[in-house]
Order: structure tokens, then C-alpha cells, then sequence
């Protein structure tokens, strides 16, 4: 029994990156209509504004320490980070300790601003192109962002820790009723699960209960009748290219503790992703969170080393073999509408 | 001749030549000349020039024609190189079996996975082929590790059973005891060349490559593949079925890509797993789309250009930068270098992105397309008229009103 909740537990957050991942690409989609391949680019670029609030708060300056030396004799070089100079020793080393929840502050604006210019300046010329050009242009443009990204942090992961009131284990099991050790599991990947929890529910209170999500769910379902009603829809949409942007930026920003950031982290979650959105059904965001949760659990069940023994190798295929069997049987994937993408 | 039309004719004689004599084509520099970092006329890169001119031929018969994206080939090439692979350790070093094999399984795989994916269209198929690749690719490294030896890559050992192998056959791929890694070279004034058996393996397989594509464009079936691609509805109800066709052109696609996959093992004996990722089959359809789509020179001139990028542009340092702008002032060449500096060396996959992003931004139809272009702004003339010429006998000028 315990080893079942471990393993829901490591489902759910493994499904939280891709229920994250695939409900901004859902808001692009159901939205504008574009499939975005530089979504997974955009979970990179979250990551590693985690990884840029690091330098910037560790960025220092260095004096000499005449009263100590170091082992060649010369004065010890102190580097003294300026927020330590500016705010004092333990707020200054509290700052620098919270620097990925500190950088989801960070992300928000630089996402935001990242995913409308990327809207207005590239994919506004693609509404009327097919869908393939779309997945190319954005294919190309998540190449290039990933270059410039090596370009200027490298090709080696840059590890990025949580702060140290995260960077253990919890012992899971006593606060659900099990006996002590039964279940541990790192605090860090119960937090991003939670975090994750939140993000959603954010993004579906906004649509469901602001007059902005009204507009754009009307939108969604008819963007010619919400026109004619002389509402400028165009706009609302491009600020939704913003927040799924932002969406997928929180997501990295996260992501950056459990896995050290490089730069084709992206690509990797991307496939995965798309298989996601697929078998949650285009266009529909429940699907989408729903599907991301469900492969999870089922990737990590799958990884259970009776089930392996049972079918050796499943927990490599499971969510393509889930995917197969889902798309040929549910056309629409789990909760897609008609009509969506069956030109 | 050969049935094709005169027109075609010429376009094949043209296309053989410029394969025969890609050695001597693709080393304009001399040997010692600044410039000859950017001879191409290597074996190696020859090979591949061809081999991934095949595969992309192969996938222009799906894409282009039928307009099915799939993001699954790749599957298809690892089928193919451990076929050869083994045909080496069970036979010996002949790739024509192997070749065969290669041609044979990947049909077979691809007909199985054709089946079951072609029951969609669209972003539907896209995704149900690259599921099924990415399980191989899994299943590749891990549980099938007896056939494919996981991570190390198939390779032939000393124990292995090699039953044909006599004694005085050569030790590496060869056929019938021509083997492809030998090469001669020619020195003229300041170039040489080389000719390499291996290429010139690949380019004649290339070449009838080349020509059986050139007979599907023009044949009916290609016609009913293109009409799977401007309108299915109408298709059926003239009281076609496009399935068929559709799952006859994947299946053709699948065999291109083993055959190519093959090659790839009959150059260099040794098959991994990591031929069959996703990224793979991404940059053939990088390589269709660079190139042109739908038609037939372009998938070859894509390939040639990505493999030229990879291997070329990958190549040439900040030393050599510094040595092209040595005869600007100082400050200048610092700030060009400066410039140029993320794009290339490592960086050569930005400027393959950057590139890749203005083609399909401002050239839809690819490189063919913008070689069309240039060459009617030369010649001043349109060879496809976008807007119908203006006729004035079939447009007379409105008769004056007569009372």
C-alpha cells in the first residue's frame, strides 16, 4: 500500500511538469490556434531565469583581507555578494538561499513580456498559414532559443538549489496515518506538486470567474461573434499568449531543483507534452491537466519493478503505448471538442 | 528514354553528372589555399551527402506529396542499419544482403505502423508516428538489447558466427570484394580529388533512388498522392479510397529510410539506438522543408546543405576569423570577429535555426523555390505567373456605349 502512494505520488509530480507544460499549450491552441513547438523553449527560458536571479544575487565584489592569508601567502581575497553588503549578513544570505521562489517574482514579468513580443513580433504572421508552417516557424524558433541560451550559460547543467528548508525529505506517511519511515519522500517535489496545484487552479479561476477569462472563453468558442460584438479580441488573446508563456516560464522556474537546468531540457519535456495535449484532447484545458496527471501516475506505476517483471520494458513505452491506444480509440483524445484540428 | 519525357531526361542526365562528379564539384578550393577549409570533397561527408539525400527523397514521397507529416522516420533508419549489422555478423562482410534485409524490414515495419497510424490525418498522425518511433528508440535501449546491444551499438565481434566469411574476403563492408572504404586519390595542379568507393556505392543507389522518385511524381500514383493532399473529401466521392495510396506511399517513404538506414551501417559497420530518436526524424523534415517540399530536387539540395552546415560551418574557429578580417584595422576585425563568433563553430546549429526560420518565414517552397526566384529576377521573366497575364484578345476593351 505505501509503495502505491509513492508511486501516485511520484506520478503526480512528474504529471505536474506536464500538466504545467501542456495547459499553456492548450491556451495557445484553444486561443489562437497555433501549435506552438517553442513551448518547451519557453519551460527552459522559466528555468533559467531561476538560474539568472542566482548570478545576479550572487554577483560580488572582492577585497582583500589583510589580516588572514591564503596558502601561498598572500592576503586572503574575501568575495562579499552586494545584497550581503547591502541588507546585512543574514537577510543577505537569506535572499541569495531563496532564489528560485524568489525567481518566480522575477519570471512572471520576463515571461510575460517574452511571450507578448514573441506573439506580435512572429506568430501573428502565421494565423493564415497551415498548420505545418506554424510547427516549423516555432520549431526553428525553439532551436534558436535553446542556441542563444547555451550560448550564454553553456551546455552543462547548472545545478540550482532550493533553499534548505526544502532540500531534505518529509516523512509523507505520518501525516496521512502510516507508520513512521513508510513513505518519504523530498520535500522539494511536494512543493512543486502543490505549486503546481495552485498555478492551475489560478489559471481556471481566471477564466471561469474575471470578466477577462469571460471574454476569452467566448472567444475560444466563437472569436467572430465576440468580434462583432466590438470587443477587441485580437488583444485578449495575444495577453493569453502572454500568461500561457508565463505559465510554462513558473513551471522551469520550479522545475530548475529537481533537475539541474540545460538548455535542451525543453525538447525533452516537448515531445511528451504534445503527447499529452493529444491525448487530453486539442483545445481542451481540462483535458490537458487531466492527461498530464494520468500519464504521470501511469509512467511511474509502470516503473514498479513487479509490473516490470510482469512486462519487461513498459515503463519505457507506457505513454506511447497509452497515447496509440487513446488516439485510436477516442479520436478526440479524452475530453477534445469536434472539430478541432480534423481538416 | 527510360520513360521519362525529354525534359526529364535532360533533368536526370543533369542529376547524374552532378552526382558522378560531386568529388570533383565539391572541391572548387586547392589544397593550402585559405579557402579549402570549405572543400567538401571528403569521403565521408560525400556519403552522407547521399545517403541523407536518399532518406530525404524517400520522406518528399510522403510529405510532399501526400502532405501527411510524419515525425516517425526515424524508426525506419535504425530498422535499416541493424539489418545490415547483422547480415555482417551472421553472413560476412557483403552488404547486399544486408541492403536487402534493410529494404525488407523496414517495408514491413513500416506497413505495420503505417496501418495503424494512417487511421488519422493531420497533427493526429504526426503524433502517433513519433509514439511509435520513440517506443523503438525505448525499446531499442532497453529491453531489446539482445538484438540491438543497447547503448554500446550493434557492431561485428571476433566470435561472432560470420558463416560465408572465406578466407581471403576483405574484413569491412564490400561488395562482391569491391570494399567501400578504399579510395583513389588524384592530384591535379593544386587539387586533389578522391574517389571513393563508398560514395560512389551510395551515389549510383542515390542516383536510382533519384529516378524511381522521378517515376512516382510523374506516374498516376503520384497524381492520386497528390490529390490525398489538395482534397481527401472530393477524392472520395469520385469513389477513390486514399487509403491505400496513402499507406503504398508511407510504406515507399519507410523503405527509402531503411535503404538509407542500411547505407549508413554499409559505410561505417556499426548500427545505435540513437539514429532512431525523434530529433532524427526532425531533421529530415528539416531537411524536406529546407530544401522544398512536393519537389524533386529540393529534400536532395536540403540534405547536402544541413550535412554541408554540420560538418563545414561547425568547423571553422575564431582563429580563422581572425585570419580572414586580418587585413581590416584592428578595431574593426576585433568587432567582426565579436560579431560572427556565436555563429559558428558551436554555434552553427543558431545559424542552421536562424536560416531555417527565414526559409519557411519568407520562402514557404524552400530553397528550390528561392532559387526560382532569384533566377526569374535575372532573366525578367515569370515562369508561373501569380496573376494572369493580361491577354487582350480574351479581354477586350468595354465597347464605347452607343446611345
Amino acid at each position: 500500500m505505501d509503495a502505491l502512494i509513492l508511486q501516485i505520488l511520484n506520478g503526480l509530480d512528474k504529471g505536474s511538469a506536464y500538466a504545467l507544460i501542456a495547459l499553456g499549450l492548450t491556451l495557445i491552441f484553444g486561443t489562437l490556434g497555433v501549435v506552438n513547438f517553442a513551448h518547451g523553449a519557453l519551460f527552459m527560458i522559466g528555468a533559467f531565469c531561476a538560474v539568472t536571479l542566482q548570478r545576479i544575487l550572487t554577483l560580488s565584489y572582492t577585497v582583500e583581507d589583510p589580516t588572514r592569508t591564503d596558502f601561498l601567502g598572500n592576503p586572503l581575497k574575501v568575495d562579499t555578494p552586494y545584497v550581503v553588503h547591502w541588507f546585512g549578513d543574514s537577510i543577505g544570505h537569506g535572499i541569495i538561499e531563496w532564489a528560485v521562489p524568489l525567481a518566480i517574482l522575477f519570471a512572471i514579468p520576463v515571461m510575460l513580456l517574452l511571450g507578448y513580443a514573441m506573439e506580435r513580433g512572429l506568430i501573428k504572421h502565421f494565423y493564415k498559414r497551415p498548420h505545418a508552417d506554424q510547427i516549423l516557424v516555432t520549431f526553428g524558433l525553439a532551436i534558436v532559443l535553446q542556441e542563444i541560451i547555451k550560448l550564454f550559460y553553456g551546455a552543462n547543467p547548472i545545478p540550482t538549489p532550493a533553499p534548505d528548508a526544502f532540500k531534505g525529505s518529509i516523512d509523507f506517511g505520518v501525516m496521512i496515518g502510516f507508520a513512521a519511515n513508510a513513505i518519504i519522500y523530498p520535500a522539494w517535489r511536494l512543493v512543486y506538486f502543490l505549486f503546481a496545484t495552485v498555478i492551475i487552479g489560478a489559471v481556471f479561476a481566471f477564466l471561469q470567474f474575471t470578466t477577462f477569462g469571460m471574454v476569452v472563453r467566448a472567444g475560444m468558442a466563437d472569436r467572430e461573434t465576440v468580434g462583432l460584438l466590438g470587443i477587441n479580441i485580437d488583444k485578449r488573446f495575444t495577453i493569453m499568449f502572454g500568461i500561457a508563456a508565463a505559465v510554462a516560464g513558473l513551471a522551469g522556474v520550479m522545475y530548475a531543483p529537481i533537475n539541474s537546468p540545460n538548455y535542451h531540457m525543453g525538447m525533452d519535456f516537448l515531445v511528451l507534452s504534445f503527447v499529452v495535449v493529444v491525448v487530453g484532447g486539442m483545445g481542451s484545458l481540462p483535458g490537458a491537466v487531466l492527461a498530464g496527471f494520468l500519464l504521470g501516475v501511469l509512467e511511474s506505476f509502470a516503473s514498479m519493478n513487479e509490473v516490470k517483471s510482469l512486462l519487461p520494458g513498459i515503463d519505457q513505452i507506457i505513454i506511447y503505448l497509452v497515447a496509440i491506444i487513446i488516439l485510436l480509440t477516442r479520436p478526440r483524445g479524452l475530453m477534445g471538442r469536434k472539430g478541432v484540428m480534423e481538416e | 528514354m527510360l520513360g521519362l519525357s525529354k525534359k526529364d531526361t535532360f533533368f536526370f542526365l543533369f542529376v547524374v553528372f552532378l552526382t558522378m562528379a560531386t568529388p570533383i564539384i565539391l572541391q572548387p578550393f586547392p589544397e593550402g589555399s585559405a579557402l579549402a577549409q570549405f572543400n567538401a570533397g571528403y569521403p565521408d561527408l560525400m556519403q552522407r551527402f547521399a545517403i541523407y539525400g536518399i532518406f530525404a527523397i524517400g520522406f518528399n514521397i510522403l510529405f510532399g506529396l501526400t502532405g501527411y507529416l510524419s515525425f516517425g522516420h526515424a524508426a525506419f533508419l535504425g530498422v535499416g542499419s541493424y539489418s545490415v549489422v547483422w547480415m555482417y555478423k551472421l553472413l560476412n562482410y557483403n552488404v547486399v544482403p544486408g541492403l536487402v534485409l534493410a529494404i525488407i524490414t523496414s517495408g514491413l515495419f513500416a506497413l505495420l505502423i503505417g496501418y495503424i497510424s494512417l487511421r488519422r490525418s493531420g497533427i493526429y498522425f504526426s503524433i502517433l508516428t513519433l509514439a511509435f518511433a520513440q517506443m523503438s528508440f525505448n525499446l531499442a535501449y532497453s529491453v531489446l538489447t539482445p538484438l540491438t546491444n543497447g547503448e554500446t551499438g550493434l557492431q561485428v565481434y571476433n566470435d561472432d558466427p560470420q558463416i560465408l566469411l572465406g578466407a581471403n574476403h576483405p574484413l569491412g563492408p564490400h561488395f562482391f570484394g569491391i570494399v567501400m572504404q578504399d579510395s583513389a586519390k588524384i592530384n591535379v595542379g593544386g587539387w586533389q580529388w578522391t574517389f571513393n568507393n563508398g560514395y560512389y556505392f551510395c551515389a549510383i543507389i542515390a542516383v536510382i533512388a533519384f529516378y524511381l522518385s522521378l517515376r512516382i511524381f510523374r506516374s498516376p500514383f503520384g497524381t492520386m498522392l497528390r490529390a490525398i493532399k489538395t482534397n481527401q473529401t472530393r477524392m472520395n466521392y469520385t469513389g477513390l479510397n486514399p487509403r491505400p495510396y496513402t499507406l503504398a506511399a508511407f510504406v515507399i517513404s519507410g523503405m527509402y529510410a531503411g535503404l538509407a538506414g542500411g547505407l549508413l551501417a554499409a559505410m561505417d559497420p556499426l548500427a545505435g539506438a540513437e539514429r532512431m530518436q525523434w530529433t532524427a526524424s526532425g531533421e529530415v523534415v528539416l531537411m524536406t522543408i529546407l530544401g522544398g517540399a512536393g519537389t524533386l530536387m529540393g529534400p536532395v539540395l536540403g540534405a547536402g546543405f544541413i550535412k554541408y552546415f554540420e560538418n563545414i560551418f561547425s568547423k571553422i574557429n575564431d582563429g580563422i576569423l581572425h585570419h580572414w578580417f586580418s587585413a581590416l584595422p584592428d578595431g574593426v576585425e576585433e568587432f567582426l570577429v565579436f560579431i560572427f563568433h556565436p555563429f559558428i563553430g558551436k554555434g552553427w546549429s543558431l545559424t542552421l535555426g536562424l536560416l531555417f526560420m527565414l526559409v519557411v518565414i519568407f520562402l514557404p517552397g524552400g530553397l528550390i523555390e528561392g532559387g526560382r526566384r532569384l533566377g526569374n529576377l535575372f532573366t525578367g521573366k515569370s515562369r508561373k505567373p501569380t496573376t494572369p497575364a493580361k491577354d487582350p484578345e480574351h479581354h477586350p476593351k468595354p465597347a464605347p456605349h452607343v446611345a
